[in-house]
C-alpha cells in the first residue's frame, strides 16, 4: 500500500545479496547482480497470540469442502451499547489485517485505517463499537493455509487449503458477529476487497446490515484485475523456494516471487499521476549508469514495497485470497443481472469511488449504484476527486472522510442511535 | 441544514404539493435542502440526484441520500413506480432531452413536480422585440453561447407538451423570480405573460 511519500525516501532495504534459497533446485547463482529481496528470519504467519475465537463446528464452503474448525482473529474498539445496536464491522482489503486502529503487535506497523477509525474519526470509536476480523485464508491469526491441515493430522494446509470465496469470508464474520451477541450490525464498511465483503454481507444477510459502505469496490473482478493477480501468482509459483507450497517444511520462503507479486499489484494501487508526481524519472543513483539494479527512484520504491511486504505476508495466503477475489461476481451469482442480486438488499448504501482509481474504476461503482436504484434500494454514490489511485481510500482524503462521517451520522439518526 | 428552518420559498411551494410520508426523488437536488425538509418536516423517504460532485458530497456529508448522476442518463435506471413524486426544480430547461426526462419521471413515479423559468414572460418578449437580441434577465442571465439552459420554453408551451403526451395537470401555478406565488393562477394566458416561473404537478392520464 502506498502509505506516505516518506516511505519512498526511506532507506531502501533491498540489498544485492545472493539468492536466499539454498535448495538444490535453485538455479540462481550467488554471483547474481540482480537485486534480491533479503531473507528475513521472522516469517509471516507465525504463532503470535492474536486475539481470536474458534468455532469447532467448522464451516461448509462454497467449493463444497468443509473446514472442520474455523478460527477468527479479530479486534474490537469502543464499547457496545446496551441494546447492541452500535456495532460497525470493518472489512479489510487483500493484504490488510484486523489491526485497523492500532499498531499490529506482530509487525509493528500502524493500524491500516487509523485515519478513518478511532476516537473522533469518521468511524468514531467513542460512538460506535468497531469490529475488524482477519479474513478466512489470511495469515494474521485466522484459519488459512498456514493452519493445521483439517484432514491430515500433523500437517499444515499449504496449497491444499480449500478454494474459498468472499462469501465464505463473510459467513465466518457472521459467526463472529453472532458470537459477540450482535443481531444486527449498524454498518459494514470496507474498501477494495473489503468492499466486496460489504456487498456480500448486504446480499447474503440483508437483515443484519443497516448501512453498507463499499468503497473503491466492484461487484466482480474484471479480466484485467484477474490478469494482474495471475502475474503475481505465477511469480510465486516460479520462485524455486515455493516448493509446491510446502516451503515452511523446508525452512525457506518464496520471497522473490511474493515480492514481485506485490510490486505488480502495487502498481495497480497507484495512479500514473501519483507515480509521476512522486518519482517522475528521478534517478536513484546519480553517480553512474547501471544496466540493472536501482537506476530509477521508482524502482527502488517498488522494491521497498516488495521487500517490506514479504516480512508480513504469507505466500500461500496471498494465493488463496487473490483467488477468492477473482471468483467474486455478484451478478454472475444471479444469472448475470446485478439488480437481481440486490433485490433482497435492505441496507442504506454509500458507494464511494476515486477519480484516478483504475483498478476499481468509478464506472464500476456507478454500475452498482444503478443496479441498486433498479432494485429501489436507498443508495448514495459519490466519486471523490483524487490523483492517488486505488490506494486513496487508505490515505488522507478529507472529502471522503467527511462524506463517510456524514453518511454514518445520517444513518444513525434513521436507526435511532443517539 | 435543518428541516425546521425556513427553506427557499420556491422549494416551499414544491414541498406544499407533496403528501406527507411519500417516496420522493429530487432530480437536481443540489445540497439537498428540499429532501432534508421533506424528510424531517413531512416524514418522506426522500432521495436526490445531483450532477455536481461537490454538491453531492455536501449532501451526503449532511446525512442525505444523494447519488451523483445526470437526469438524462440516471432516471432510466430506476424501476417503474418506485416513487410517489419525482421533482425537477428549475432543471427541465437544462437537460438534453426534456420530453424523455418527463416521460421517465412519470414512468418511475406516480406524480411529477416540474418547475422551470418561463420564457414567455413579458420582459423577455419585450427585450427580444425591441433589441432583437437574446434577452437577459435575473432568471435568464447567461449569454446564449454559454447558457446551460438549452431548452427554454413558455408556460403555454409546457401545457401543450402535457397535452400531446397525455399528462394530467393536477395543479399548476406561476411564481415570480423569488418563487412567490403570483395571482395569475386562473389564467394560463396571463400567467404566461406575467409569471417568471411555472410550477406543475403532473400525473399520467
Amino acid at each position: 500500500m502506498l502509505d506516505t511519500a516518506s516511505q519512498a525516501s526511506a532507506p531502501s532495504r533491498i540489498q544485492f545479496v545472493a539468492h536466499p534459497c539454498s535448495g538444490g533446485d535453485c538455479t540462481q547463482g550467488s554471483a547474481s547482480a540482480y537485486p534480491v529481496v533479503r531473507m528475513d528470519q521472522t516469517p509471516a504467519g507465525t504463532d503470535f497470540p492474536h486475539q481470536s475465537v474458534t468455532f469447532p463446528e467448522g464451516l461448509a464452503l462454497d467449493c463444497g469442502r468443509v473446514l472442520p474448525s474455523v478460527t477468527v482473529a479479530y479486534r474490537t474498539y469502543g464499547a457496545l451499547n446496551a441494546d447492541k445496536s452500535n456495532a460497525i464491522l470493518i472489512c479489510h482489503a487483500l493484504t490488510g489485517d484486523q489491526y485497523v486502529a492500532e499498531p499490529n503487535p506482530e509487525t509493528g506497523r500502524p493500524g491500516w485505517w487509523e485515519r478513518v477509525v478511532g476516537p473522533g474519526r469518521a468511524v468514531d470509536t467513542e460512538k460506535y463499537f468497531v469490529i475488524c476480523a482477519n479474513v478466512l485464508g489470511g495469515c494474521m491469526g485466522s484459519t488459512g493455509p498456514r493452519s493445521a491441515h483439517g484432514e491430515r493430522p500433523g500437517a499444515l494446509w499449504g496449497t491444499d487449503f480449500p478454494v474459498i470465496t468472499i462469501h465464505d469470508m463473510v459467513r465466518v464474520q457472521k459467526r463472529l458477529v453472532e458470537h459477540l451477541g450482535i443481531a444486527r450490525l449498524f454498518a459494514v464498511i470496507g474498501g477494495s476487497m473489503g468492499g466486496m465483503q460489504v456487498l456480500s454481507w448486504a446480499v447474503q444477510f440483508p437483515e443484519m446490515v443497516f448501512a453498507a459502505v463499499p468503497i473503491a469496490a466492484a461487484c466482480y473482478h474484471s479480466a484485467q484485475n484477474i490478469a494482474f493477480h495471475e502475474i503475481g501468482r505465477q511469480a510465486i509459483f516460479a520462485d524455486p523456494c515455493f516448493r509446491n507450497g510446502n516451503y515452511w517444511a523446508e525452512g525457506v520462503r518464496p520471497e522473490r516471487g511474493l515480492a514481485v507479486a506485490r510490486m505488480t499489484a502495487h502498481i495497480t494501487y497507484v495512479s500514473e499521476e501519483a507515480l509521476t508526481r512522486k518519482f517522475g524519472r528521478k534517478l536513484q543513483n546519480a553517480e553512474g549508469l547501471a544496466a540493472f539494479g536501482e537506476q530509477f527512484a521508482v524502482e527502488s520504491y517498488l522494491q521497498y514495497q516488495g521487500s517490506s511486504f514479504v516480512q508480513r505476508f504469507d505466500a500461500n495466503s496471498y494465493l488463496t485470497i487473490t483467488r477468492a477475489t477473482d471468483l467474486f461476481d455478484l451478478a454472475g451469482d444471479h444469472g448475470g443481472a446485478l439488480a437481481d442480486a440486490f433485490r433482497t438488499a435492505k441496507s442504506r448504501f454509500l458507494l464511494v469511488s476515486f477519480s484516478s482509481d483504475w483498478l476499481f474504476p468509478t464506472a464500476q461503482s456507478r454500475a452498482m449504484a444503478r443496479a441498486l436504484n433498479h432494485a429501489a434500494a436507498n443508495v448514495s454514490f459519490v466519486e471523490v476527486q483524487s490523483d492517488k489511485g486505488h490506494d486513496a481510500f487508505l490515505l488522507d482524503e478529507p472529502d471522503f472522510h467527511a462524506t463517510l462521517r456524514g453518511f454514518l451520522t445520517g444513518c444513525a439518526e434513521h436507526a435511532g442511535l443517539t | 441544514m435543518s428541516g425546521e428552518k425556513k427553506i427557499r420559498v420556491d422549494l416551499a411551494l414544491i414541498a406544499g404539493m407533496v403528501q406527507p410520508g411519500s417516496r420522493v426523488l429530487d432530480v437536481g437536488c443540489a445540497q439537498g435542502q428540499l429532501i432534508d425538509h421533506l424528510t424531517k418536516a413531512k416524514n418522506c423517504d426522500a432521495r436526490g440526484i445531483e450532477i455536481d460532485m461537490e454538491e453531492v458530497q455536501r449532501a451526503i456529508a449532511h446525512g442525505l441520500p444523494v447519488m451523483q448522476g445526470d437526469a438524462d442518463t440516471e432516471l432510466v435506471t430506476y424501476p417503474d413506480a418506485a416513487f410517489d413524486y419525482v421533482i425537477l426544480s428549475r432543471t427541465l430547461q437544462a437537460v438534453e432531452q426534456p420530453r424523455e426526462v418527463l416521460r421517465q419521471m412519470l414512468r418511475i413515479s406516480t406524480h411529477a413536480i416540474v418547475s422551470f423559468p418561463n420564457f414567455g414572460h413579458w420582459s423577455l418578449r419585450l427585450q427580444l422585440l425591441t433589441r432583437g437580441r437574446m434577452p437577459m434577465t435575473a432568471g435568464w442571465n447567461r449569454m446564449w453561447y454559454e447558457t446551460p439552459n438549452i431548452h427554454p420554453c413558455t408556460i403555454k408551451d409546457f401545457f401543450a407538451l402535457c397535452d400531446i403526451d397525455g399528462y394530467v395537470v393536477e395543479d399548476w401555478l406561476a411564481a415570480d423570480e423569488q418563487g412567490l406565488r403570483t395571482p395569475w393562477r386562473r389564467s394560463p394566458r396571463l400567467a404566461n405573460l406575467f409569471g417568471e416561473q411555472g410550477l406543475f404537478l403532473l400525473r399520467k392520464a
